[in-house]
């Protein structure tokens, strides 16, 4: 997504204050009710992905589970990592509100350089795996947990994507309190992959297999 | 605006922490109390964490349990102050709700399928 892309006007008009009226039909942001509209049919994705783990979680084939090489202590870290990204990703959302550009693009790189060492918890996480026999076609289970794990890096990755948008759009001068709501939108997004993470981390890892 | 556009701010403690509002008038948490959030989080995260080390305590049939309602309360606490639903427009968290109720469906079928008839 393009930092054009990200600061396009979002079909209404904010007075110097950034206080607009939404003229629809409900009063509200249609691009924030989109936003939540697409995060409940994301809930169905993962939904989807969860049960499938869940199902296949005990069939190894003979060969090594996922569960077999969970590494807690390192994942718990990772998990702590995007946690306090959404903490970050909400102090951006604040700062911009309240017309503080400079801490809002500050926050904004903390918040990806977070998702960034996330996703490379993610990576030597995967490879370890990998190293200790469980690749992502070993055996049912595996397959689902690959899947799983490796859609919610990639919309972690494309979280990060559009983290880095915001703030080159920010440095351009085109990202102010005018258009907070984008940050706001972007944010949402941010906060439901680390939602999504939450459940994964106690379900998928912390929950004994049997 | 409509009804359902209107949100409700009745509890004192969430007043307490407004600071700032959005631009459809809906009033925000302070950083302050962000950041109390986020303490509370990393604290339930720590003791899930500590639930891993058996050694130190055995919780027994209470591990599952208690595992899911720290996993609940974290997740109601991100949605509710980090995504502002407890300050936005219910409209919103309908539609979040109604995807989540749909996924959680999604999963009871598929397990009673699996479990049951194949």
């Amino acid at each position: 997504m393009s930092a054009e892309a990200v600061t396009a006007d979002l079909g209404h008009a904010a007075d110097e204050h950034g206080h607009d009226e939404h003229a629809t039909t409900t009063g509200l942001s249609h691009t924030k009710l989109a936003m939540w509209v697409f995060l409940g049919s994301e809930c169905l994705l993962f939904g989807g992905l969860i049960s499938t783990y869940l199902l296949y979680k005990s069939r190894g084939n003979g060969r090594t589970l996922p569960t077999d090489v969970f590494d807690i202590p390192f994942t718990s870290v990772s998990s702590f990592v995007l946690l306090m990204s959404s903490l970050t990703m909400v102090l951006a959302l604040s700062a911009v509100s309240r017309g503080e550009d400079e801490a809002g693009r500050t926050w904004l790189l903390a918040t990806a350089l977070l998702g960034g060492v996330f996703i490379g918890g993610q990576v030597y996480e995967f490879t370890s795996f990998v190293r200790e026999g469980v690749a992502f076609t070993t055996n049912p289970a595996s397959s689902a947990f690959f899947t799983l794990t490796g859609f919610h890096g990639v919309h972690v990755s494309l979280g990060i994507v559009m983290l880095m948008s915001l703030f080159v759009a920010s440095v351009k001068g085109k990202l102010t309190q005018r258009n907070a709501e984008t940050v706001e939108i972007v944010g949402l997004y941010w906060h439901f992959v680390d939602i999504v993470w939450i459940f994964i981390f106690t379900v998928i890892y912390l929950i004994p297999a049997d | 605006m409509s009804d359902t556009a209107t949100s409700e701010h009745s509890e004192p403690e969430a007043d307490e922490a407004v600071e700032h509002h959005d631009d459809e008038g809906h009033a925000h948490p302070s950083d302050w109390a962000y950041v109390k959030i986020a303490v509370v989080l990393a604290a339930i995260t720590a003791l899930e964490v500590f639930t891993y080390f058996e050694s130190v305590v055995d919780w027994g049939v209470a591990l599952v349990p208690s595992l899911i309602f720290m996993m609940v309360v974290k997740f109601y606490l991100v949605a509710t102050w980090f995504m502002h639903l407890r300050f936005d427009s219910k409209l919103f968290g309908r539609m979040f709700t109604a995807g989540l109720i749909l996924a959680v469906g999604v999963y009871l079928v598929t397990l009673t399928v699996f479990e049951f008839w194949v």
